[in-house]
């Protein structure tokens, strides 16, 4: 197999222009005539059922929770991107693309990191006439924040709480549509898979939640819009409900999965206080903008924070990197994180945390300044950790946050599946190994709103697709397999539950696949992720019944995915012998430990192909090209 | 603060269904560290459970940082239980001392039937801001984002009642059943705006309309909806529904 990025000709800045006027279009009288399924209700499947509604076509939403405005991007924090330069400090389209694809370590592709920049403009624009209270000035004019990893103020935010109002923004302009007639919701339901009909994707799975039963649905093309895999270390940021399951099915029937090492620890969330822990805080990266990381000088020193005088703290990010200091990228700031902890000068009880003090900026500007920018998440971890932060320096530590890898995809966000399009944090497609702040909900608002409704309706005008009913062999064989997996699980009636299976999970993982990989580590997290899916499938004790409300089988079904997964994620892992991003192998590093990238043997995007579970898959190579921005090892020194 | 281990007596809400009789049924949680939240103490009663062969006690969450608004129980007779300003999710069993007997039961309201235990059907608040809950601006188009200034005070008020979370707990403190401060904290942020001006009327009107049809009851104005409002949603949000329908009548629509 070939991968094709069906990049368009011309210069960087007239690609996505090219591929607009390139597209076929679809009659507006004929939109009527398709259905598209969208799974996932986050910024990217609320967008785009906001976009292909209003087009005119039939559109299918699943949504897994009780209602769509809940998925996982409604907890984003920081803010959203834009290349507006409304500061004028030097921001441009083409700086935002630069600093993109720099962040990501030069292993994304150029064109669609452009285009992102090219649409992060438009998106303010669109989610200011939606109704979004973005944060304003006192003339009235939007306020801009500077964003971890940037050296300008380019970040739009809405208190701490963006994604919450992006997400009901494209929420309104999703039901408006239902309001319409053209979406139709369906809550509560569980893609578990995906129906490919001669080569096409045609329809998918599901499960009702509430009834248990399994629903097929068809349509003329399926847009997978169902978030990162990031649970698959058990403890993250993510929701509880986010999961892997989708993307992995879809593999399953073919379709390509990118760069799955491609991980992002995110520097500033709270620490975990015990094995109850069910998920991990983030506090948000903006915080950096005024805090200070710092550990002692003396290792293990167990003294309050406040009793440790100003010359025995170590400042080490202002130290290592002077012209960003606390505020280089995630990767760079969580592996200095663990450096200090591995050395013995972690803080707090377990030695796993740093400080972020706000002592400094409060004395500059002010109690109350810094209660405007930041009091939702002061309030935040006070409740958490019952701790005062406007008092004591807040502890913080790395945890996985953010997946880069996903389906592979190509420039119109299709993946190897014709008909399959993969959206928002769910495609591998726009920021290589390391993602940078703010830039998440600008992709999945991208692909949603501004680029899904050109590339699908081009897709639809130029396949022939056969009249298909859900009776065709290949729903049933798909029902048929959904169902003996659910069947599989609930005949175990073992000892140990799915959540203690999850967790030692997320243990390998974190050991061994987390922020710092070595070629002996990743070989044991595959034995050792092998022998405890077998063990899963002898052992995993789920009570309950199918036919009912049973978030117990759900969640054992998600897992028993990511045992699959997971060992995609470590082999990635292992075959990629260089460091880049969040993707660190301690094989490879520099003499002061920065990541040392192999340009000559891995400048590419692997993709992996499915050829069972447990059996090795082969790897697809997509070249990466850098025409505009010549790679270089990335320096915040 | 260190942690300390406490054990609490559960009584919670178990209905195997929709449309089936519930009970209460008594649990004991032992072994709960402080620092647990309370969803986390009761995914630890789950976990014994499922090792018995006993169904677990279904919940919804997802965020589990008090933003998402799908987690949500009525404890102690309080929505989202005795912390202010707090959901179930935020909720820390350093809140609770050793030996405490908690009551947990589900959202009750007529408008959000209970599907199974502490698990309610909340559509009906997805069905009221499909009903105008939005601005009709088209995808693409959009005049520049700086072109309409908007105060910043403004914007912040719009802000305060964006905030809403959806969870429900207004409607569930309420004796009525009334989802006036979800309804109008949505017609609030959107009539603030300059661009929500132009279906200002209509939106109010349609919303409250969808409301009624839903079965949530009337606003006796008793204020216990601010009170248990996780995001501290005031009840002037209410008094503004009620201007902007007022207005909507005096110009006929509706
Ligand atoms: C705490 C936190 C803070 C963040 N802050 C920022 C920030 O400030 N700026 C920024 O740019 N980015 C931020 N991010 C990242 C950003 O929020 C996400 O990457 C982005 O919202 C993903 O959007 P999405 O639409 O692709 O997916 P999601 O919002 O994850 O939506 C996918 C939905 O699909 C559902 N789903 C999964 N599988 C299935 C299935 N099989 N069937 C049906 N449904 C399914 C999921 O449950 C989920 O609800 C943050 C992330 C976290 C965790
Ligand atoms: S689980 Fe999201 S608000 Fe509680």
């Amino acid at each position: 197999m070939t991968l094709d990025g069906k990049i368009p000709g011309g210069p960087i800045s007239e690609k996505w222009e090219r591929r607009k006027f390139e597209n076929k279009l679809v009659n507006p009288a004929n939109r009527r005539k398709y259905e598209i399924i969208i799974v996932g209700t986050g910024l990217a499947g609320s967008s785009a059922a906001a976009a292909l509604g209003e087009q005119g076509y039939r559109v299918k939403l699943f949504c897994i929770l009780d209602s769509p405005r809940r998925a996982h991007s409604i907890s984003a924090q920081g803010g959203i991107n834009a290349a507006k330069n409304y500061r004028n400090d030097g921001d441009s389209i083409y700086r935002l693309f630069y600093d993109t694809v720099k962040g990501g370590d030069y292993r994304a592709r150029e064109a669609n990191v452009y285009r992102l920049a090219q649409l992060s403009v438009d998106i303010i624009d669109q989610c200011v006439a939606t109704g979004v209270p973005f944060a304003r000035e006192y003339g009235g004019l939007l306020d801009n924040r500077s964003f971890g990893g940037a050296q300008l103020s380019r970040t739009f935010y809405a208190r701490g709480q963006t994604g919450q109002q992006l997400l009901l923004g494209a929420y309104q302009s999703m039901l408006r549509q239902v309001d319409a007639g053209n979406v139709t919701l369906f809550p509560r339901r569980e893609m578990l898979d995906l129906v490919v009909v001669d080569g096409q994707a045609r329809g998918i799975v599901t499960r009702n939640l509430i009834t248990g039963d399994l629903e097929r649905h068809e349509g003329q093309a399926v847009l997978l819009c169902t978030g990162g895999y990031g649970p698959v270390y058990y403890l993250s940021t993510n929701a509880i409900n986010s999961n892997v399951t989708a993307a992995w099915r879809a593999h399953k029937r073919g379709a390509l999965f990118a760069n799955p090492c491609f991980t992002q620890i995110h520097p500033t969330c709270i620490p975990v206080s015990g094995d109850h822990q069910s998920k991990l805080t983030l506090m948000s990266e903006s915080l950096r903008n005024d805090g200070r990381v710092w550990v002692p000088r003396k290792k293990e020193d167990t003294r309050p924070p406040e009793q440790i005088p100003e010359e025995e703290r170590d400042y080490y990010l202002e130290r290592r990197y002077p012209s960003f200091g606390n505020l280089v990228p995630r990767d760079v700031a969580s592996r200095a994180a663990k450096e200090r902890a591995d050395e013995g000068f972690g803080v707090g009880e377990t030695g796993l945390s740093v400080y972020l003090d706000f002592k400094e900026a409060i004395d500059r500007l002010g109690v109350e300044t810094i209660r405007a920018r930041y009091d939702n998440l002061f309030e935040m971890y006070k409740h958490i950790t019952a701790e005062d932060p406007y008092k004591v320096p807040m502890r913080i530590y790395p945890a996985i946050h953010y997946t880069m890898g996903g389906l592979w995809v190509d420039y119109n966000l299709q993946s190897t599946i014709p008909g399959l399009f993969v959206l928002g944090e769910a495609n591998f497609s726009d920021h290589g190994a390391n993602r940078l702040g703010a830039s998440a909900l600008m992709q999945g608002l991208a692909d949603g709103y501004f680029i899904a409704s050109y590339t699908v309706a081009n897709y639809l005008a130029g396949a022939s697709l056969s009249k298909v009913s859900t009776d065709h062999g290949a729903f049933k064989e798909a029902a048929a397999t959904a169902q003996a997996r659910i069947d599989q699980v609930l005949r175990v009636k073992g000892t140990r539950t799915v959540r203690q299976f999850h967790r030692d999970l997320g243990h390998i993982m974190w050991d061994y696949v987390g922020m710092a990989r070595t070629e002996s580590g990743l070989n044991a997290a595959i034995q050792k992720i092998r022998a405890l899916r077998d063990d899963f499938w002898k052992d995993v004790a789920v009570s309950g019944e199918q036919s009912n409300l049973n978030p117990m089988l759900d969640y054992a079904g998600r897992v028993a995915d990511y045992m699959e997964f997971a060992e995609l994620l470590a082999l990635d892992a292992l075959h990629r012998n260089e460091s880049c991003g969040g993707h660190f192998r301690e094989e490879y590093q520099t003499p002061d430990g920065e990541a040392r990238r192999d340009d000559d043997h891995y400048s590419y995007v692997g993709a992996w192909e499915f050829t069972g579970v447990g059996t090795q898959p082969v790897l697809h190579k997509e070249a990466l090209e850098f025409q505009e921005v010549r790679p270089s090892q990335r320096s915040y020194k | 603060m260190p942690a300390k281990t406490i054990t609490v007596n559960l009584k919670v809400w178990r209905q195997p269904a929709k449309d089936q009789p519930g009970r209460m049924v008594d649990y004991v949680a032992k072994d709960i560290s402080t620092d647990m939240s309370f969803l986390e103490m009761l995914d630890v009663v789950n976990e014994d459970l499922i090792r018995k062969g006993e169904d677990a006690i279904a919940f919804d969450s997802d965020c589990r940082e008090g933003i998402c608004g799908a987690c949500g129980c009525v404890i102690n007779g309080i929505p989202h239980g005795p912390d202010a300003g707090a959901t179930t999710c935020q909720l820390h069993m350093r809140r609770f001392t050793d030996g405490q007997t908690i009551t947990v039961e589900p959202w009750r309201a007529k408008s959000f039937p209970v599907l199974k235990d502490l698990t309610v059907d909340r559509s009906a608040f997805d069905r009221i801001i499909a009903s105008g809950g939005y601005i009709s601006a088209g995808i693409g188009g959009a005049q520049d984002a700086n072109s309409i200034l908007i105060p910043r005070s403004i914007a912040e008020e719009a802000m305060d009642s964006a905030a809403c979370i959806g969870c429900g707990a207004c409607v569930a403190a309420c004796k009525n059943a009334a989802a006036h401060l979800f309804t109008g904290a949505k017609i609030t942020h959107l009539a603030l705006l300059p661009q929500g001006a132009p279906e200002r009327a209509l939106r109010v009107v349609r919303m409250v309309g969808q409301m009624e049809a839903e079965g949530f009851g009337a606003c006796s104005n008793e204020g216990e909806c601010e009170a248990v409002c996780p995001k501290l949603i005031p009840i002037s949000n209410i008094a503004k529904l009620v201007r902007e329908y007022t207005r909507a009548w005096w110009r006929g629509t509706t």
